[in-house]
């Protein structure tokens, strides 16, 4: 179940525009090559995403601090939710920043 | 009481207190919790952190993580007396007896559900000692590994 329900999306779209024109010199048949991306909580099976959890949120928070989106990530819906809640939490008690300069 | 809640109660005291009020502000909520009829399941000292950012002029803070069973109207008085006590720099107070039961009822529902699973492939249901990744998938280009959170 966890396997495959991501089949479909397929590779991400992202950046396929400036992909496609830097490949066109050298050999644009050959497909893109895209990992396939899978939500970490789905695959962990991590069903507690807890603010406390600074280790496991981080990743999450890149250096702008800003939420890493799911089109990056491939966090499925529910888990982004979740995973926002988290972060916002854990900046209010200062665990994660809300800004980085 | 009535009401049975689980609440977690996280503040951050100002790092210029000595170790006696932060005993002192834990007998507070103590006094709080038994006058209005609730319980405190745990107490866990985080002791000093750096703060990801500044709040006010304090650089790090001694936090404190509490855990609270009673109705809502402890947690208020709670939050309003931290409110107007200035050595309390952050608090957070989060409800969490609901997402546990269902965090419980995932954990079951999954552990159920792949114990028949393995019962009707003809498996003994819990996995075995060297036992890897079920090789359920069709495809063995080996592409699709989790590839954690880079961009």
């Amino acid at each position: 179940m966890a396997f495959g329900q991501k089949r479909t999306s397929g590779p991400g779209s992202r950046g396929r525009g400036a992909a496609g024109a830097a490949g066109a010199e050298k050999g644009a048949r050959r497909p893109m090559f895209r990992r396939r991306k899978v939500c970490k909580f789905c695959a962990d099976k991590i069903d507690d995403i807890n603010y406390k959890d600074v280790k496991l949120l981080a990743p999450f928070v890149p250096e702008r601090a800003k939420v890493l989106p799911r089109r990056i990530s491939g966090t499925c819906a529910m888990h982004q939710r979740k995973l926002r809640t988290a972060i916002m939490r854990a900046r209010h008690l200062a665990l994660l920043p809300y800004v980085t300069d | 009481m009535s009401t049975n809640r689980k609440y977690e109660l996280v503040y951050i005291v100002s790092p210029e207190s000595t170790d006696a009020h932060v005993a002192e502000l834990h007998t507070q909520v103590e006094g709080i919790v038994g006058r209005l009829g609730g319980t405190i399941e745990k107490n866990e000292p985080w002791g000093r952190r750096k703060l990801a950012y500044e709040i006010g002029k304090a650089k790090e803070g001694i936090y404190v993580l509490t855990v609270i069973r009673g109705g809502g109207d402890v947690m208020k008085e709670i939050d309003r007396r931290f409110k107007v006590t200035d050595t309390i720099i952050r608090h957070l107070i989060v409800r969490v007896d609901e997402d546990e039961s269902v965090i419980e009822r995932v954990r079951t529902k999954r552990t159920e559900e792949s114990r028949r699973r393995r019962i009707a492939r003809g498996l003994p249901p819990d996995r075995q000692p060297g036992e890897g990744q079920q090789p359920d998938r069709d495809d063995d280009d080996r592409d699709d590994r989790f590839e954690g959170v880079e961009v």
